[in-house]
């Protein structure tokens, strides 16, 4: 039993390993490359249109509309952050359908890393959003006595978003091999859908997430239009 | 009791105590979240989706406190570092 895909190590010369979390990550990166190429290389504007490019719709047209719901008033300003790390842990978490795979975001690294990417993202979006003195000033907001806890709660939430992801991928995948030194027939399908439900569930949280601290980031801006039109 | 005896004692007990009462109090207050959301949406079901995402995102701040609880049992259990260093210890011995 592996307490993650890093212990998986399938290729190995002096530093550089090649293990399971490495692998997947890249095949997943492929396959969402590839796929979405394929799709979107013959797009039709007509009535008549392939079952693909319906599907894409419907997935991107759905993220760009949660994105709005959140309070971000541009979707396609931040679909491109928020849409790859949806569609990312949401295929990491579906493909376990496929038997000797085991997802990435069940390592530790891999979570971490989408969990900096979002730290970088919130400043950067907030930089660009109300100007630098602008975003730093909203960490002294209601008072200058909130700054540290302000920064410690940035902090936090990071590690927040990183151990969340981690302990529930890896918690499917450890239920499951422990029920199947137990119980070994039906029960462990059981658990794998509920591991696809859940998967699907953190995947929905992560993304939602990173869209409600972006819009944190960038909240300061937004009474402007509304007082514009009253 | 020697020191591996020891180790490998309270590594066991403290993963059961933090997984039962990591797993308790988060149970009991996801329970009460949801029961209040339900009421809220039968009480005004247009707001159903604001109230879905807001209590997803709420659930998963709950949750996020049990699997701390989880993470540490499982550390405790699988990749206990004061084991390791017991363990590497007699064997140089």
């Amino acid at each position: 039993m592996h307490l993650s895909p890093d212990q998986v190590v399938f290729w190995q010369h002096g530093f550089f390993k090649l293990n399971a979390t490495i692998v997947f990550t890249w095949g997943l990166m492929l396959l969402l490359a590839a796929g979405s190429w394929l799709i979107t290389r013959r797009l039709s504007m007509g009535l008549e249109r392939s079952h693909w490019q319906n599907l894409l719709e419907i997935v991107v047209g759905g993220i760009e509309k949660q994105i709005e719901d959140v309070g971000l008033q541009n979707p396609a300003e931040y679909i491109g952050f928020l849409g790859t790390l949806f569609l990312f842990v949401a295929m990491a978490s579906i493909c376990t359908i496929i038997p000797g795979y085991s997802p990435p975001t069940g390592s530790l690294s891999t979570t971490t890393a989408l969990a900096l990417c979002v730290f970088v993202a919130v400043p950067l979006f907030g930089i660009e959003d109300q100007g630098l003195s602008g975003y730093l000033k909203s960490y002294t907001k209601p008072t200058i006595m909130m700054l540290p806890f302000n920064i410690i709660g940035e902090l936090s939430r990071t590690l927040a978003l990183a151990v969340r992801l981690f302990g529930n991928m890896m918690s499917g995948a450890m239920i499951i091999a422990i029920l199947l030194t137990i119980t070994p027939f039906i029960f462990p399908i059981f658990m794998t859908a509920l591991g696809l439900l859940t998967g699907m569930v953190q995947a929905y949280i992560f993304s939602i997430l990173a869209a409600v601290y972006i819009a944190a980031a960038t909240r300061t801006r937004k009474p402007q239009p509304a007082e514009k039109t009253a | 009791m020697d020191n591996v005896t020891l180790i490998a004692f309270a590594s066991i007990c403290t993963a059961g105590f933090a997984t039962s009462i990591g797993c308790m109090m988060p149970a009991l207050s996801e329970g009460r979240s949801v029961a209040t959301a339900l009421t809220a949406l039968a009480q005004q079901p247009d707001a159903s989706a604001t109230i879905t995402r807001t209590l997803f995102v709420g659930l998963a701040m709950i949750e996020s406190t049990a699997i701390y609880c989880f993470v540490v049992s499982m550390i405790l259990i699988f990749a206990n570092p004061f084991w390791n260093h017991i363990i590497a210890q007699g064997a140089g011995k």
